[in-house]
């Protein structure tokens, strides 16, 4: 890892680190809860990919926009959603950030730009085109972004989304997390080419493949196709390579999987890597990492009894928001 | 049902299902799977589990996420000759895919003035019922209904849902099959021959002379259960089953109705404009003086499925809720 052609403080290097822990432990802590059946529904845990959600967002101010997917705790909680509102809503309450309608895979808060998390594969790429019309309309100099999966980039709603933004010049830029599997298909099983950055080409715009487990690098190259984006230049197709550390949803153990495989990937841990190098620079001493650490996992906790503390929706709710 | 002594088998519903595709893929090998998941992976609900070690990849073929594309290379190689039976991993993701199934699959025998038939399976996984929120518990039969061309199959239990399948796959028509995802482990004895089970027919399933309760897939057990409630009042009601949505056998329902003169249909979809609205109308159009009280629905309300339990306890139908309104209706009270 190297911090080439980017310059970030300590402190900001620091509050990327600490982010990043902060969605590892909230996920460690949701999936160890929905395997003792306290979580209603299912789960899509993001572990092994929090270097794609906190490297582009980093980019983003509040009033820029992201759309995700089911597999979105950690966009939101990157993107500022209150750790104990994503967690409440996890648990079908009425404090969570949806009042407990939308649920783990429906994470949504417009008052940070976390325009929400979308369950029907694909279906948040051409939303994120349109919030990035709505700036060039409006000539506001935002951006919006998109993060999807690779199995994603098999489905209408992705080509006809790239298309239209690249031919409107939309401040959008579109992220692709390729973790290597659609659910329990590998990715070479379902999709015509290797890199799904190469679908760039087609709609005539830039494509980018990153390594999506180096932080700097996810932020560095985002930084540029974001700026090109607010510069008016249109939208770009990031790739991010990295992995899912755990099953698909639920209690998948994702036995699909090669042990070398994810063996090999656990070694290139996101976090690791970053710790490792704010370490070995000087960035990040014990001390500090254990206080941060147990932020952390302050927060998570009190996340936690929030949520077990709040009532659930009551019976108004039911036939309440159909129309706001 | 014939009282002849028939060897039988107890399976569960996501295996009379396995049955179905397995005994039909035996007997035809123009029938082929298609679908997210479903070979090596054995589908998300592991339906056809099983199926590509005995069939191979040609036959049980894994999809990319592309919802328009299996329904319409489903729609293209049925005009081939072959017989397509996609799997639509939730119900829900058929909105992906509706132009191909309204305008294209539903439409294609009619437009073309009959020349094909369109024998396209779609097995599609619908119900609520385990917060898995708005977007992957719908019960979304009355799209299909409302759109002519389309057969919509809503099996209650592992024997319909065997024999039905296998009359889907046999009737060379499209054929919406929506399988409801909490019936899945539902166990029940299927007959060990072969059994078809004609499609448009009803089932009544248990008899009585107060009230007519109409119930499809999920919600055949609630009316049921329900009506083991209400027998223990004194009220006697009869379950029909609807077994197919679309056509719809009227005379079967209507005929109970202008027997027992109350109607209560019970659905899982939102009422406004639901299914239950059209038997409704048919019975408020043809067997209104047969009527002693208002035909009433026991259905969703117009409100999205929400994810909290708290909440999606109260948007279900339930035996409480179907045995609240019989009670009211026969007993005023
Ligand atoms: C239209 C649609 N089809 C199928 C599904 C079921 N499904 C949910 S996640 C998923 C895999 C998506 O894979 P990918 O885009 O790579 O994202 P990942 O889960 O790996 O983050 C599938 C098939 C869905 N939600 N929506
Ligand atoms: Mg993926």
């Amino acid at each position: 890892m190297k911090q080439q052609g980017v310059s970030l403080s300590n402190k900001e290097l620091l509050s990327m680190f600490e982010k990043m822990l902060l969605i590892r432990i909230f996920e460690d802590k949701i999936h160890a809860l929905f395997a003792q059946k306290l979580i209603p529904g299912t789960t899509h845990v993001c572990q092994g990919q929090e270097a794609v959600s906190v490297g582009v967002i980093s980019n983003l101010s509040k009033e820029d926009v992201i759309t995700c997917t089911y597999r979105g705790h950690g966009h939101s909680l990157a993107k500022g959603i209150e750790p104990k509102k994503v967690m409440a809503e996890i648990f079908g309450k009425s404090t969570g950030c949806c009042k407990g309608k939308g649920g783990s895979m429906h994470i949504t808060d417009l008052s940070v730009g976390a325009l929400g998390s979308f369950a029907i594969v694909g279906a948040g790429i051409p939303v994120a085109a349109g919030a990035g019309l709505s700036f060039k309309y409006r000539h506001l100099n935002h951006a919006a972004v998109a993060f999807f999966g690779d199995g994603a980039s098999n489905i209408g709603a992705f080509h006809e989304g790239v298309n239209f933004a690249s031919v409107l010049k939309l401040p959008v830029v579109f992220v692709c997390e390729n973790n290597l599997y659609g659910e329990y298909s590998p990715l070479m099983k379902t999709t015509s080419v290797p890199n799904i950055a190469d679908r760039a080409s087609a709609y005539g715009i830039n494509g980018i493949v990153v390594d999506g487990n180096d932080v700097l690098e996810v932020y560095r190259v985002s930084k540029g196709a974001i700026d090109d984006a607010r510069a008016g230049k249109g939208p770009t197709l990031i790739e991010c390579k990295t992995y899912r550390q755990k099953g698909h949803s639920r209690t998948d153990p994702g036995k699909y999987r090669p042990d070398s495989e994810v063996r090999e990937w656990m070694e290139r841990d996101p976090i690791r890597l970053f710790g490792d190098y704010l370490r070995s620079n000087g960035i990040m001493d014990r001390s500090s990492e254990e206080a941060m650490s147990s932020r952390v996992n302050q927060v998570v906790e009190e996340a936690y009894q929030f949520a077990l503390d709040s009532p659930y929706p009551s019976e108004n709710e039911l036939e309440s928001n159909v129309y706001n | 049902m014939s009282s002849k002594v028939m060897s039988t088998i107890n399976i569960n519903y996501r295996s009379a299902i396995r049955f179905a595709l397995r005994e039909e893929m035996k007997r035809d090998d123009r029938v082929f799977l298609l679908g997210e998941d479903i070979a090596d992976a054995g589908g998300v609900f592991k339906v056809t589990e099983g199926l590509l070690s005995e069939f191979g990849p040609s036959r049980v073929i894994d999809t990319p996420i592309s919802e328009t594309a299996i329904v319409g290379a489903a729609l293209g190689s049925a005009l081939m000759g072959l017989t397509p039976i996609a799997e639509i991993m939730f119900s829900d993701f058929t909105a992906v895919a509706m132009d191909q199934i309204a305008n294209q699959v539903a439409k294609y025998s009619y437009m073309s003035g009959g020349q094909a038939h369109v024998g396209v399976v779609i097995r599609a996984v619908s119900g609520g019922g385990i917060s898995f929120s708005a977007q992957h518990s719908q019960s979304l039969e009355a799209w299909f209904a409302h759109t002519p061309g389309l057969i919509s199959i809503m099996p209650s239990n592992p024997r319909d849902a065997k024999g039905l399948l296998k009359s889907a796959i046999r009737c060379g028509r499209p054929v919406m099959f929506f399988e409801h995802k909490a019936l899945y482990p539902m166990e029940g004895l299927v007959p060990e021959s072969e059994e078809l089970i004609p499609i448009g027919k009803s089932e009544i399933r248990k008899e009585g002379e107060d009230l007519t309760l109409v119930g499809a897939s999920s919600t055949v057990a609630t009316c049921l259960e329900a009506a083991s409630r209400l027998e223990s009042n004194g009220i006697h009601s009869e379950v029909i089953d609807l077994r197919t949505l679309s056509p719809l056998d009227s005379k079967t329902i209507l005929g109970s109705v202008e027997k027992t003169g109350r109607l209560i249909v019970v659905e899982e979809d939102v009422g406004f404009c639901g299914w239950g609205a059209e038997i409704a109308a048919q019975a408020a159009d043809k067997s209104l003086y047969y009527l002693k009280s208002p035909v009433k629905r026991v259905s969703a309300p117009y409100a999205p499925i929400p994810f909290s339990p708290a909440l999606e306890k109260m948007y279900m139908p339930s035996a409480e809720k179907v045995y609240a309104a019989a009670k009211l209706l026969v007993q005023g009270s």
